[in-house]
């Protein structure tokens, strides 16, 4: 019985590329990865936005009105719904001028107990280093 | 030996990205060691069949079909090539389509994951 923890580093920005939606998708697909594993086995997912990474963090986007797309605050939703601890650099965040409000901290309309983290960079950095894998974004 | 991880995201042709990371499973399985390569977003191109070698692009079928016949194991996402209508029918003899949890699946075991990001 063990476990396998990936640290999912998102440093770019939304709809720029598609990086930071297959972190989040990559990410929520922890969800079924038992399938593959022994009985008692399993890989966890935690997801750091940090830098431009931040803005996909954004909330009240807008990618199903303009582009038919789920948005990456949806993933980002999807990800809080099925237990993804998510971290936010709190430095990055103020850097752009925003502050919390402005961000996705929540998905309460799907039921998800999990909330978004904005933390400083420290324990972010912290986080990581209880990680076996870095995956970068 | 070790397991060796990789998962690349950038696309055959506008990067030298796979072209490194098709180099490094060859050293790696060179040397002994197990490699799973995972290609998800525009990676999933690497896994089209009959592709044209012109000296200006990329072309790396000849060397994975090798590394296949050593021992590679190459997976494709099956929803990021879908998406993009590289269907079954037009993927290389030998490549795997798996949903994004075997990539997951697959770090389990490994010694070194080497993610490398798209475009």
């Amino acid at each position: 019985m063990a476990t396998t923890k990936l640290g999912f580093i998102v440093q770019r920005p939304p709809y720029k590329s598609e990086n930071p939606k297959l972190a989040l998708t990559h990410a929520i697909a922890t969800q079924s990865v038992e399938v593959y594993l022994n009985e008692g086995d399993t890989v966890t997912a935690d997801i750091a936005f940090i830098g431009d990474g931040v803005l996909n963090c954004k909330k009240d986007q807008k990618a199903m009105d303009y582009y038919g797309l789920t948005s990456t605050e949806q993933h980002i939703k999807m990800a809080l719904l099925v237990d993804i601890n998510i971290w936010v650099c709190k430095e990055d965040v103020e850097k752009f001028g925003l502050s919390e409000d402005d961000l996705v901290l929540d998905a309460e309309e799907f039921g998800a107990d999990m909330t978004v983290n904005v933390v400083p960079y420290g324990e972010i950095s912290k986080k990581m280093e209880e990680m076996n894998h870095l995956l970068f974004f | 030996m070790g397991k060796l991880t990789i998962g690349c995201f950038a696309s055959l042709v506008g990067s030298l990205n796979l072209d490194f990371a098709v180099k490094l499973s060859a050293a790696a399985i060179e040397k002994g060691h197990t490699v799973d390569l995972w290609l998800s977003g525009n990676g999933t191109m690497l896994s089209i069949k009959d592709q044209r070698p012109f000296k200006d692009y990329s072309h790396l079928e000849k060397p994975l079909k090798e590394l296949m016949a050593k021992g590679l194991t190459v997976t494709a996402c099956e929803a990021c090539a879908e998406a993009r209508g590289y269907n079954k029918d037009v993927t290389m003899e030998g490549f795997k389509r798996h949903s994004m949890d075997w990539y997951l699946a697959s770090t389990f075991s490994a010694d070194r994951v080497l993610h490398i990001g798209g475009e």
